[in-house]
């Protein structure tokens, strides 16, 4: 269904003119809107006697043109902020490997406390975790950040590394296992490597939720960007400037984000086209990281039942 | 444990508070995430092209900064919102997208002959929605938004960690301060009623998922 257009008639002259005055008519009404908004953010409000000029005011947007303002934003909260999310994010693939094949033992005893244990990490908030390693192992603030987002992200990088495990063709371990390779050298050098590489869209995907996940750091005191512009910047230039350092935020957020977004978009639809094409039934993933857990997951319980069933 | 014990009656209420956030958040994301799904695959280029930006710019924001957008920025933006409220908005609104989008692949799973079908029998838009594909979305929209319901669950805590709301997360920090001795009790405390929701969500889903397609 990815055509939408099957689902209504192509639209003659009449249709086509109709739609096109409600596309004009609702764009005019979201304008109107959004001009409405900023008219009413930007009109002076009197608040106990003394009267507080608009949002957009030049008074509360001066500070954005104060270079020391821009370099402590960058040099401390963006760089705080990515500095975690890097370690971190190394750290989860690394612990993702690892619970992968812990997972995925013939070993009953090691790979079901590991099930067990995956589940429990997938379950709590990592703000949760957060506050348990700061509170409890005392690592301070940083460290417990980029562990607990490790621990987190590593539990559910090692589902989707799992899942594409199980989903690999069973004759890739079979002629592994014929060329005499054992078990152990079979998953290593032909099963995992082939499952990372499918499974690489969902782990950025995953990659772009700990990035956003960093701003809980802001709860736990860690000076990243949102604590950087929020508490410090906004309480050294006072409370007229919180809305404009929100939209500084706001704005840095959305650039970082968007710009691993689009990186892990690209690198889906490479993998998609190297992968999928030819083999039939290649199902796209779907964007949102749980999401393609969910098919990947289901995907490798279908290729599990297929090959206990009768042969 | 004993901390735990004692202070029972104030996890059942936060974790009451969080069930409240849990179930008005999740209700008001289900009501705005049909609402822009339904204007993603709609005929009105514009109302798509609005949909498409929300959407874009909401999953990239963190859920952090939505929170004190609704409860720090909005009332120096002059609105007189109670926390709870402004939390619930917040929740709502940061997880329409992602109810959005498993609707949407809902509907995209479902094989195009379908709707071809319906449409050469003579069924206009909203038939062939509502009849044919729609039903058969269902069953593939229902585990992916399981788990959006158990993010938001998890999602909860943030709208107590920024500090207004005495929900589970809220109530855990409160009495780890309190009982410093007790530090790890306290949270495994709070880490059970959390995984008390998700687990069973969680299984709850991959069964469904599983069941569901290997049928196809």
């Amino acid at each position: 269904m990815s055509g939408a257009s099957v689902l209504f008639d192509a639209p003659g002259p009449r249709a086509r003119r109709l739609s096109r005055i409600f596309s004009v008519v609702t764009a005019i009404a979201v304008v109107a809107g959004l001009g409405w908004l900023i008219a009413t953010l930007n009109a002076p409000r009197e608040s106990g006697g003394i009267t507080l000029p608009g949002m957009f005011d030049p008074a509360r947007w001066d500070i954005v043109t104060d270079p020391e303002m821009w370099s402590f934003v960058i040099g401390v909260g963006v760089w705080g902020t990515l500095r975690a999310a890097l370690v971190a994010a190394v750290l989860a693939i690394a612990l993702g490997v690892v619970l992968s094949l812990l997972r995925s033992s013939t070993i009953a005893w090691i790979r079901i406390p590991t099930a067990v244990l995956i589940e429990f990490f997938r379950g709590m908030p990592v703000l949760l975790m957060m506050l348990f390693i700061l509170l409890v192992a005392g690592t301070g603030q940083y460290w417990a950040v980029v562990s607990a987002l490790a621990i987190y992200n590593g539990a559910l990088i090692g589902e989707a590394l799992r899942a594409g495990l199980v989903a690999l063709p069973r004759g890739q371990r079979e002629a592994a296992l014929s060329l005499g390779m054992r078990p152990l050298q079979s998953k290593m050098l032909v099963e995992f490597p082939q499952a990372f590489r499918q499974m690489l869209p969902i782990i950025v995907a995953q990659l772009v939720v700990l990035l956003k996940d960093t701003s809980l750091a802001y709860i736990v005191g860690y000076p990243e960007l949102l604590r950087v512009t929020l508490n410090n910047l906004g309480s050294f230039y006072g409370n007229r400037y919180a809305f404009t350092l929100w939209c500084i935020a706001f704005v840095l957020y959305l650039v970082m984000n968007l710009t691993l977004s689009a990186f892990a978009r690209w690198l889906a639809r490479r993998t998609d086209r190297r992968y999928h094409i030819g083999k039939g039934g290649g199902t796209t993933l779907p964007d949102d990281p749980n999401q393609a857990m969910l098919l990947a997951d289901a995907n490798a319980a279908a290729r599990q039942s297929e090959s206990q069933g009768p042969r | 444990m004993d901390v735990v014990i004692a202070n029972l009656p104030l996890y059942l209420e936060g974790f009451s508070t969080t069930l409240l956030l849990l179930a008005v958040g999740g209700a008001g994301a289900l009501v705005l995430g049909t609402f822009i799904a339904a204007m993603r695959i709609s005929p009105i280029a514009t109302l798509r092209v609005i949909a498409t930006v929300y959407t874009e710019i909401i999953r990239n924001t963190p859920l952090t900064l939505v929170v004190i957008f609704c409860a720090v920025i909005l009332p120096i933006l002059g609105s007189d919102l109670e926390y709870l409220i402004a939390g619930m908005i917040a929740l709502a609104v940061y997880t329409s997208p992602f109810i959005a989008e498993a609707l949407r692949s809902g509907i995209n799973g479902v094989p195009v002959g379908q709707a071809e079908a319906a449409r050469s029998l003579g069924l206009g838009f909203s038939q062939t929605v509502s009849l044919i594909v729609l039903p058969q979305a269902f069953r593939m929209t229902i585990p992916p938004l399981i788990n959006v319901f158990i993010a938001l669950t998890k999602n909860t805590s943030v709208v107590g960690g920024v500090g207004f709301v005495s929900e589970l997360f809220g109530v855990g920090r409160t009495l780890a301060n309190a009982n410093g001795d007790a530090v790890i009790a306290v949270l495994v405390g709070v880490a059970f009623f959390y995984l008390v929701v998700t687990v069973p969500l969680g299984l709850l889903a991959t069964q469904l998922e599983r069941k569901w397609v290997v049928q196809r």
